[in-house]
């Protein structure tokens, strides 16, 4: 009789703590298992790239491939431009956005060679608000295992930023691009320009 | 000496009535007129040596450099079991102390990580995260020479940690500086191996100062833990509509 009375209680509270998720889980196009699969796509494409002994611009060109077809390049491009981009045309705003994915793609990929030999996996993930944070560890030879945290987006499945141990990707271009832009007086079409030239 | 030092420490552990650090805030940078020239100075230092010497030591194969970077993380975890005791971590001190045994021995005086292939992995610490673990706030950015990126607080742990090893104690007076020798040459091992990452924030075409102050900032307070609220992230990512 009690243990009915408990089985009950307990049917009860998962079905409170059910509803309380559900109104939240309805509203997202996707769920977090479905970003986190999706992540798993990234990782093992990325994964396949820091071990195919190919040359860093093959490299670089594979990178751009994935963050094109998994992140939302327009979103985390006019993020780091920041209020500078307000003003911008929208001529302006999508030669930037391919501009700055070129140089994203350079930055970051030629940074690939030193993961070498590496691997990265998926962890866990978790929601915050409207987005899922996928986290992902990344082991060196010889170093100490570190994280890589994937933001993505719960109404479209894309990834909009990335916290390589804590440091946010559009955080520190945001900074970056800033500062560049202020070296050119605030002209944004010798920043394309530039930018194109990474 | 060695018990005036560890007076101290005992002094310092009873200060530290355990209370909790506050969260830090924001990259104000009060010094950072100090800060820059320091950090124009190191800037000088990395093109005028480190740079060309870590291309230079990068010629060792690197079966050999891996093996100075074990020998200099190996002598280096006695401080880090220090540190882990001070912080009431006791198991992770266990676990560095079995890993100095085996990479002390099996290891060949640590020459060789046999303990991470057993699965004893790195687990490091150091005293400017002591000194968080015991409430001790974050204090101003401060830009060090040669050391680089840092806060009060850290600063103050990486002159704690030159002391703290006991190791530096145990050691016979020919040997005992060859840890240290043994961390700078690893050091010139990390600039080359990481080259790409490292110039290209140093020698950004944008503002390397401000860029290693966050990154500095945003990955130490990753690393101990701290939940600094974001709320110019956070506006960004809620303003997403896909």
């Amino acid at each position: 009789m009690g243990k009915i009375a408990m089985m009950n209680r307990r049917m009860v509270v998962g079905g409170l703590a059910a509803a309380l998720v559900m109104p939240g889980a309805a509203m997202a196009a996707i769920s977090a298992g479905q970003a986190e699969i999706l992540i798993g796509k990234v990782v093992s494409d990325i994964n396949s790239i820091i071990n195919s002994g190919q040359s860093e611009a093959k490299m670089i060109s594979r990178f751009e491939g994935v963050f094109k077809q998994y992140a939302d390049t327009k979103f985390i491009a006019l993020a780091a431009l920041g209020v500078d981009g307000r003003s911008a045309s929208s001529g302006q705003k999508s030669a930037f956005i391919k501009a700055f994915t070129g140089y994203i793609a350079n930055r970051y990929g030629s940074r690939f060679r030193e993961f070498e030999g590496g691997k990265i996996e998926v962890v866990s993930t978790q929601q915050v608000k409207s987005r899922f944070e996928v986290l992902t560890k990344t082991k060196l030879a010889g170093q100490s295992p570190f994280d890589v945290i994937f933001i993505v987006s719960a109404k479209n499945g894309k990834f909009i930023d990335m916290h390589v141990e804590g440091i946010s990707i559009v955080k520190s271009e945001r900074k970056e691009i800033g500062a560049m832009l202020d070296k050119r007086k605030g002209d944004l079409d010798v920043l394309i320009r530039d930018l194109a030239k990474f | 000496m060695k018990h005036i030092n560890l007076l101290a420490i005992a002094a310092l552990v009873v200060l530290g009535a355990c209370s909790q650090a506050p969260s830090p805030t924001g990259y104000a940078d009060p010094h950072e007129e100090q800060n820059r020239r320091t950090h124009r100075a190191n800037i000088t230092l990395d093109k005028a040596l480190i740079s060309p010497a870590s291309d230079v030591y990068g010629q060792v194969p690197k079966p050999a450099r891996v093996a100075v970077t074990n020998f200099s993380d190996n002598a280096g975890l006695p401080g880090v079991v220090v540190n882990k005791f001070l912080q009431g971590k006791v198991d992770d001190a266990v676990h560095n102390s079995v890993r100095f045994l085996f990479n002390s021995t099996l290891g060949l005086l640590g020459l060789f990580d046999v303990a991470s292939d057993i699965g004893l992995e790195e687990r490091n610490s150091d005293f400017g995260e002591t000194l968080h673990v015991w409430g001790a706030p974050e204090g101003d950015y401060v830009v060090l020479p040669f050391f680089g990126a840092s806060t009060e607080r850290d600063g103050i742990g990486i002159l704690v940690d030159f002391v703290l090893n006991p190791l530096g104690y145990a050691l016979p007076t020919e040997v005992r500086h060859l840890p240290k020798a043994a961390w700078v040459v690893s050091k010139f091992g990390d600039r080359y191996d990481f080259a790409d990452s490292v110039d290209s924030i140093l020698y950004s075409d944008g503002d390397g100062y401000s860029t290693l102050q966050l990154y500095y900032l945003d990955s130490r307070r990753y690393e101990l833990g701290q939940v600094v609220e974001d709320d110019e992230l956070d506006d960004l990512y809620e303003a997403y509509d896909g």
